[in-house]
């Protein structure tokens, strides 16, 4: 499976103490100086000729045209190994791609499958996720489209080669492809928690954008399509980290004494174990189950996707909050792997919609409505 | 997900159970049904139930995979299946959830060959109930601390005991009993015994009143209660193993393995959006208040990933410990019907306080009693916290708590 060769993949190039001297070598570099996150370029050269960016790329336009659940799997493990890289960021993007059904996608998603990598630009300044809201505004000008504005909350915008963004046009969203370098374009980095990614707002002032890359003139469907896919690949990173993050504490409850007895044998350690375990195999059902739907194209799919998210945001913030808890005293340290978990997990958590945004959504289809 | 495909046998099986349950649903039960079968204690109820288990044992839904000289249909890997198109069709459970779901097996396992012939068929069909007498009042979750006593006088035992909290003793002609047999040793002085119930000299059944005020299960009294040897399972002092052999497939009943759906009534979560819409809060519809409808979303999740589960645990690829998902179900599913239960009484707030008498109460009464009745699943078939130590302890290996 997909899976196993990831896991063995990254057990030899991203071990934890490879991880960590990349991305936590010094607190001061990140948070203070705000210096740019490490990433292994070489690690990721090697990821691209694996041909994991291509993963979701379709036979046709040149990928491997991967089930959704397979690259699931995939990205469980890169989860489980935090790979600070912009493959989620690539895949996302690439399903939103897939889902415009242009023949300029097309070239995109070739181009993707041949290693280009790219990130969604979609959100605006207050973070929402309701698609429709968008902070870049576009007008037409020939056979260009020139774009005005700011996209924020993009994920590792500094990795990707490319950004994916919309914008409105009049009534409608429109979907394109641009270049950090192309001319009026901005990158500020925000300064986050999350020492595995980077996250970019993007200024946009009088960007010309060429016809071959307005990817989409419905945008809105594009996006919703893809929406599903999405939020099943940020669902399975979420899974990866929480399952890391219950095996780590698990490890550390067998080999830490306490009362001449190791600590999982009390059960205000056991207890909470056993409910993180029981809520992350929820999220991962759920997952799997949500990545079938999306490869089927059922009906069902957003719906199993957002239950997906929301049972793994749910995983994640409980075993994150146990999982640093129970480390006692070393857990709430710099020194201790479990805050790069913590902070990727929690990052996730928020991205493209927390539990509770994700239940408002269900509850319209599960209960209608609200009245008024 | 790609579960492992289905045999020839199989498929054709699945067809021909779905088919036979398309046209022999039972009409609806005479008197409402409760939610599992160990509160069942109207004889109508009892009627309508044990016809509906020998008609789905006559059609081989039951016994499924049990070889045909003790009364199973010999088939292969098909029982699972059954149960899969029984839940489909909301079909109502099987009474004899003892007999059925922890006697049958566990005597399929240890019995002679003489026991297998004689008692297996009588639990499949359901024309003989079971009850289960494991616990004491002084031996629940210590299960081992077992002080009813069986003493051996030429090749009878003879029973001293208090059996508690039997479920489904007061229709049972059988029980699956444990007693000590040696006051030396505690796991090796326990012995296994099929003993009979109904009418016999030395058993007293006497019913305890659960909170609800409802009857519900029993307590039982030996005293100088003779079982001939042959009623044995295993050898002498081989009970506690032969007990553990029953456990495990109680857990699986506790989930719903042994078969049937949930009392033909609609599903809980859907009877709560059906409250919430026809509910005020505080001048407002319950469906519309954003805590109610994240509540509810919540249960349907837990829902749904228990769904899911079930799928997933079939696919051994998926999972890291073959018994991660399947020990986790009894838990979760317990814990489920009482968060729907519990958010049910907080929707219909001041009205959840009127008894199932009170012509105001909605649903006829039904959220609280609901709420209270589901104690009966976190509590029996070992209470969920023990579920906690044991899923801590076989799965994630942690140390065993005393
Ligand atoms: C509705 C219902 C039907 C039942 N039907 C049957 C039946 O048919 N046959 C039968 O034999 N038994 C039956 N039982 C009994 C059931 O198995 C026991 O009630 C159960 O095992 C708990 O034992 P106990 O009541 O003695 O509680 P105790 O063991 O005294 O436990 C009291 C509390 O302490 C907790 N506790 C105990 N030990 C530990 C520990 N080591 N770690 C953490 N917490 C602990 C328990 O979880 C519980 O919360 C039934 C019970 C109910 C409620």
């Amino acid at each position: 499976m997909l899976r196993d060769l990831a896991r063995s993949f990254l057990d030899e190039h991203l071990p934890i103490d490879r991880l960590r001297t990349l991305v936590a070598s010094d607190p001061e570099e990140v948070y203070e100086r705000g210096e740019p996150t490490q990433w292994d370029e070489g690690l990721w050269k090697q990821i691209v000729e694996l041909g994991w960016t291509g993963l979701a790329v379709s036979e046709a336009d040149g990928g491997v045209g991967f089930s959704l659940a397979g690259i699931a799997g995939l990205v469980e493990e890169v989860g489980r190994h935090a790979l600070p890289s912009p493959l989620v960021a690539t895949l996302n993007a690439s399903f939103a791609l897939r889902t415009s059904e242009t023949k300029e996608a097309s070239v995109w998603l070739g181009r993707i499958a041949d290693g280009a990598s790219a990130s969604l630009a979609i959100s605006d300044a207050s973070g929402s996720w309701e698609l429709a809201d968008c902070g870049v505004s576009a007008r037409e000008q020939g056979d260009q489209l020139v774009l005005d504005g700011s996209a924020c909350f993009v994920q590792d915008a500094f990795k990707a080669d490319v950004l994916l963004t919309s914008a409105r046009l009049g009534e409608r969203l429109v979907l394109c492809v641009v270049s950090k370098d192309a001319s009026g374009v901005t990158l500020e980095r925000d300064q986050i928690h999350d020492l595995t990614r980077d996250q970019a707002s993007v200024q946009f002032q009088d960007v010309r954008v060429s016809a071959q890359d307005v990817i989409s003139r419905d945008g809105l469907a594009a996006l919703r399509a893809a929406w599903p896919a999405i939020l099943v690949v940020v669902s399975a990173d979420l899974c990866g980290t929480n399952e890391w993050q219950l095996q780590t504490t698990v490890e550390y409850a067998k080999n830490r004494k306490q009362f001449d007895h190791q600590l999982g044998f009390f059960q205000a350690v056991k207890h909470p174990l056993v409910n993180a375990m029981v809520s992350i195999d929820r999220a991962r059902s759920l997952l799997y189950n949500a990545a079938c739907c999306v490869d089927i194209g059922a009906d069902s799919a957003e719906s199993a996707a957002r239950m997906a998210k929301s049972a793994a945001s749910d995983a994640g913030a409980f075993i994150s909050d146990r999982s640093v808890q129970l480390h006692g005293g070393i857990g709430f340290t710099w020194e201790c792997d479990v805050h790069l978990f913590f902070k990727r997990s929690m990052h996730n958590q928020a991205l493209y919609g927390d539990g509770v945004h994700q239940r408002r959504k269900l509850a319209v289809d599960l209960i209608g409505p609200i009245a008024s | 997900m790609s579960s492992k495909k289905l045999s020839d046998e199989q498929n054709e099986f699945q067809e021909y159970a779905r088919n036979w349950l398309s046209k022999n649903m039972p009409p609806p039960p005479p008197v409402r049904l409760p939610i599992s079968p160990i509160e069942v204690s109207a004889v109508e109820q009892l009627g309508y139930l044990q016809e509906w288990q020998l008609s789905c044992y006559r059609a081989g839904l039951i016994g499924c995979d049990y070889p045909t000289e003790y009364g199973g249909a010999g088939r292969t890997d098909c029982q699972r299946l059954a149960n899969q198109e029984l839940g489909r069709a909301g079909a109502p459970y099987f009474i004899n959830i003892v007999g059925l779901s922890m006697a049958a097996p566990t005597i399929l396992a240890h019995g002679t060959e003489e026991q297998k012939r004689k008692f297996i068929p009588g639990a499949l069909s359901g024309e003989e109930i079971w009850c289960q007498g494991f616990s004491e009042p002084g031996a629940g979750s210590d299960m081992a601390n077992q002080q009813t006593f069986a003493e051996k006088r030429g090749d009878e035992w003879i029973v001293n005991g208090h059996k508690v909290w039997t479920s489904l003793g007061h229709f049972a002609k059988w029980m699956i009993l444990i007693a000590r047999t040696s006051r030396h040793h505690k796991y090796d002085g326990l012995s296994y015994f099929l003993c009979p119930i109904e009418g016999h000299k030395g058993v007293t059944v006497r019913p305890l009143i659960k909170m609800t005020g409802e009857s519900g299960f029993n307590e039982v009294l030996f005293e100088d209660a003779a079982i001939p040897d042959s009623n044995r399972l295993d050898e002498e002092g081989k009970g506690w193993t032969v007990a553990m052999t029953t456990l495990t497939h109680e857990r699986g009943a506790a989930e719903g393995a042994g078969g049937g759906g949930g009392g033909g009534s609609t599903h809980p979560l859907e009877q709560l959006i059906d409250l919430a819409r026809k509910s005020r809060r505080d001048g407002v519809c319950a469906a519309d208040d954003p805590m109610t409808r994240d509540a509810i979303v919540q249960q349907a999740i837990v829902s749904e990933g228990l769904r899911q589960g079930n799928r997933r645990a079939r696919v051994p690829a998926l999972t890291d410990h073959p018994m991660r998902i399947p020990m986790q179900q009894k838990l979760v599913s317990s814990e489920l019907v009482q968060n729907i239960a519990r958010i049910g009484v907080d929707i219909a707030g001041a009205q959840s306080t009127l008894y199932k008498l009170d012509e105001k109460a909605p649903n006829g009464g039904h959220w609280p009693l609901a709420y209270m009745n589901s104690f009966g699943h976190t509590i029996a078939a070992g209470s969920n916290e023990i579920q906690r130590n044991i899923l801590g302890e076989r799965v994630l290996g942690l140390a065993k708590s005393k």
